[in-house]
């Protein structure tokens, strides 16, 4: 049975978690201080990005048994991440009744042809976009959420702020003249482009990841039209996780008012180290995974 | 008619920490009320009423409680003007069933258990029947996203929304909750109700 019927119910769950943070974490204690410090969802995974990258080898979907340790232990929406394509890995999220499956980047592409077509699933899935073709494209595969990519796990902005930066102006490069030649270049039906000219914006909301470490990465990236922010290893890979925690969804927050972004970003202590773009080969970047 | 009763309250906040908020100001702004976000309790001075949006309860809750004054601040205001709750906004209006986490704002007597239908997967859409002796009985369209139910309320509290045998909607005083969310559709109706 397809369940585009029920798309509308996703995006509602996507609209209800604007202005807020979703952290990734690796336990439930992490899952608990993510509650604590006023996260609006947390991610389930096993290792975080920034680790992901430092171990190599193949990245799959998270143990259930864990995910499920972390569902029982917080009221928040629990997400999960499965690979690129792997639908098997997706209904088995499904049935573990995880309120979100991200299908992530940061993990290893398990069908390098095509995405998960996820209209026929009842539970909503939040994929990357790195332009605006890119989140048409996983729109009209029943995506009820777009990220940007980032580069996950560098806790480097760049690649974020380039990716929103990138949707907002082609999506004011639409005009009602070059629809048709946009939905071939998109490779998407017209009336999901059209949509796009007629209201300014991604029919599903449109949040930012990849790369946020402090309160004015988060500010920033708000300030350039994300809805609600992910961080991933910049909390946790931090030395003070709770307070960073805390300090990022108050500047989310607060995103607009500069004194109260400057007062999240007292005490904290040293962010994540990061790294350059220019130090990671074109292989060795997540955000090159899937198109 | 209408337009005198829209007159009386003229602003009216929307509690902005988290949540779908932007849509109840354009919900306001479709019924012809001017609004404006509220993230500070100093804000509160300014409007006659509040809307506690959808959102997620356990963070809104977490917020509010960020600032010192907060939470009393509302219970001072709900003495004086209307306030209306979706979803987590109810949650935090009302008394909470077995909640470690959420401690509520003790303004309407009903109560609680939160994403009591499940988890999103059981998220769904329906027609409420919307009953009370203040205006005709209607059909409108509201979500049910990870949401509350009311498992039971006082006798200060009159059930007004209906979806099949569940109270879905009560009315305390001047005040209003629901579980579902009307503003996903669009439907104004509620939003009119509890203001004019």
């Amino acid at each position: 049975m397809s369940n585009k019927d029920t798309f509308r119910e996703k995006v509602a769950l996507a609209e209800m978690l604007k202005g807020g943070v979703i952290m990734d974490v690796t336990n439930v204690e992490q899952a608990k201080i993510a509650e604590e410090s006023g996260a609006v969802s947390v991610m389930a995974l096993e290792r975080i990005p920034s680790d992901i990258r430092a171990d190599g080898g193949v990245a799959r979907m998270s143990n259930p048994q864990m995910i499920k340790e972390i569902q029982e232990n917080v009221s928040i929406p629990v997400m999960a991440k499965c690979r690129i394509g792997h639908f098997a890995e997706a209904q088995v999220l499904e049935a573990l009744e995880v309120d979100f499956i991200d299908e992530s980047e940061v993990l290893t592409i398990a069908d390098e042809e095509a995405h998960i077509l996820k209209h026929p699933f009842k539970v909503p899935f939040v994929c990357g976009a790195r332009n605006l073709g890119e989140a048409l494209r996983r729109i009209d595969e029943g995506a009820a959420m777009i990220r940007t990519k980032g580069e996950a796990g560098s806790g480097n902005i760049v690649e974020a702020v380039r990716h929103m930066n990138m949707i907002n102006k082609q999506i004011i490069e639409l005009t009602d003249k070059n629809l048709d030649e946009k939905s071939s270049e998109f490779r998407v039906p017209v009336e999901l482009v059209r949509y796009v000219f007629q209201n300014k914006k991604l029919p599903v909301p449109n949040f930012a990841a990849g790369g946020i470490a402090t309160p004015a990465d988060a500010s920033l990236m708000m300030q350039l039209g994300a809805e609600t922010v992910f961080v991933g290893s910049g909390i946790f890979k931090s030395s003070d996780p709770l307070e960073r925690a805390k300090s990022i969804v108050h500047a989310v927050t607060h995103y607009k008012n500069s004194k109260e972004v400057l007062n999240a970003s007292f005490h904290l202590k040293d962010a994540m180290k990061g790294i350059l773009m220019s130090d990671l080969s074109e292989n060795e970047k997540f955000s090159n995974r899937g198109d | 008619m209408r337009s005198f009763l829209i007159e009386e309250i003229k602003l009216i906040g929307v509690l902005a920490l988290q949540g779908n908020f932007q849509s109840h100001l354009e919900i306001l702004n479709k019924i012809g009320k001017t609004s404006k976000e509220i993230k500070f309790s100093k804000e509160l001075d300014e409007v006659e009423g509040l809307i506690i949006p959808g959102g997620e309860s356990t963070t809104i809750f977490n917020l509010l409680n960020r600032e010192k004054n907060f939470v009393s601040e509302i219970k001072s205001f709900a003495d004086s003007f209307p306030i209306l709750g979706t979803c987590a906004g109810l949650i935090l209006m009302s008394q909470l069933k077995n909640d470690k986490i959420v401690k509520s704002l003790d303004i309407i007597d009903a109560l609680i258990e939160r994403n009591a239908y499940g988890r999103q997967i059981n998220s769904f859409s329906a027609s409420i029947q919307l009953k009370n002796n203040l205006f005709q009985e209607r059909l409108i369209r509201g979500s049910f996203i990870r949401a509350p139910k009311i498992i039971s309320y006082g006798e200060s509290t009159e059930p007004f929304a209906f979806f099949q045998n569940e109270v879905v909607g009560v009315k305390s005083g001047k005040h209003f909750g629901i579980t579902f969310h009307p503003e996903i559709f669009k439907e104004t109706f509620i939003h009119e109700i509890c203001f004019n």
